[in-house]
């Protein structure tokens, strides 16, 4: 049974983005994010870029992280497995502090997971020496402070895999 | 057709404050940038990133709207991320200036063509994509006196440059290094830009 303890908002992810003033929200939507991008479009404090393909959000982020701005990513763990080159070359190589939001399609807490998706993903971050957090409700939604503080610790991209989909 | 150091000497005399994010040949350290500019500290290098210094560069300009942006892209690089077409001209930035050098090679691999060399209209692609304007030079006469008009035009604009192809067959290990690397870059343009 869900409950609201359960239940993870968008509105939680938004205000723990602004709490830590990033700028832009770089983004491919997915599924699960629908009610993110109609409260993101109606937030003033961030600008909504969206891509075509996920392998351009880690470079747009390295442009406006260079001109003095704090994006960050929202993709889903596909698009991680299409943006190796991108995480590699800029990313992990500039040493960029970046956040990713990545759906985490196929995760389960219980039973076999047959998706591809989320078999893979964990081993692709450990392969890269990419660190991440789980969130899957709204008490979780603090892990992306811990994450930036270890981006900008580590000067390296890290992980927040959102393991839920959103509630209204 | 336009030769790569004259095309890369001619947009450095016009820069003023503006960045360059250059890519392939028009970063080749013999016949690029490297070879010509005049304010290094704003040029940012993005050989390394397989086509993505238009999203590099639309990064930039969002962060830094009062200063012009010019990405030096090439042919081969722009196929590998053709959306990016589209969601720039999504963003619209006015200060963004968006040079295609298009040789019809893979130059520095050996000068293998490119997929569709020779029948890709850029023009068209460019304007089908959304850009606010689109020049297309295939002379060093016409494009140093079309060059004003088309830095003078509200971005995000797309300038297209037939470039005469420069092969390049030494062996990656005997070509000569670039003195300053993508992480040196990435180091300093924060400091050029204020934005440190």
């Amino acid at each position: 049974m869900t409950t609201q303890e359960t239940v993870l908002h968008p509105a939680a992810i938004i205000e723990e983005l602004k709490k830590n003033e990033f700028t832009h929200v770089v983004w491919l939507p997915d599924s699960e994010t629908n009610f993110m991008y109609q409260l993101l479009t109606n937030e003033p404090t961030l600008d909504l870029v969206p891509v075509c393909r996920e392998g351009e959000t880690m470079a747009i982020a390295a442009g406006l992280w260079v001109g003095g701005k704090k994006p960050v990513v929202l993709i889903q763990n596909t698009g991680i497995f299409e943006s190796g080159d991108s995480i590699r070359g800029l990313g992990l190589d500039v040493n960029q502090p970046l956040v990713m939001l990545v759906g985490y399609r196929g995760w389960s807490r219980h039973g076999i997971t047959n998706d591809s998706a989320a078999r893979f993903i964990e081993h692709i971050l450990h392969a890269w020496g990419i660190s991440y957090y789980l969130i899957e409700t709204d008490d979780d939604a603090g892990r992306i402070t811990s994450a930036l503080e270890e981006a900008e610790r580590t000067s390296k991209p890290v992980a927040v895999l959102v393991g839920t989909e959103f509630g209204a | 057709m336009i030769g790569n150091t004259d095309a890369v000497r001619l947009l450095d005399s016009k820069r003023e404050d503006s960045v360059f994010v250059a890519t392939m040949n028009a970063n080749n350290v013999g016949f690029g940038l490297p070879s010509v500019t005049t304010k290094e500290p704003l040029d940012f290098p993005i050989s390394g990133a397989m086509g993505k210094a238009s999203s590099v560069g639309l990064g930039l300009a969002l962060a830094q709207p009062n200063r012009k942006i010019m990405v030096l892209d090439g042919d081969g690089s722009l196929l590998m991320n053709l959306g990016t077409l589209v969601t720039l001209s999504n963003k619209a930035p006015k200060n963004m200036y968006h040079f295609l050098f298009d040789n019809g090679v893979y130059a520095v691999t050996g000068g293998q063509p490119v997929p569709g060399a020779g029948k890709v209209d850029w023009e068209d692609m460019a304007k089908g994509a959304g850009y606010a304007a689109v020049f297309s030079f295939d002379n060093l006469e016409d494009l140093t006196t079309g060059i004003d008009q088309a830095l003078a035009t509200q971005g995000p604009v797309f300038i297209h440059l037939a470039i005469t192809p420069e092969i390049e067959n030494t062996p990656v290990a005997f070509r000569p290094r670039a003195r300053r690397s993508v992480q040196t870059a990435f180091r300093e343009l924060p400091v050029a830009l204020g934005s440190d």
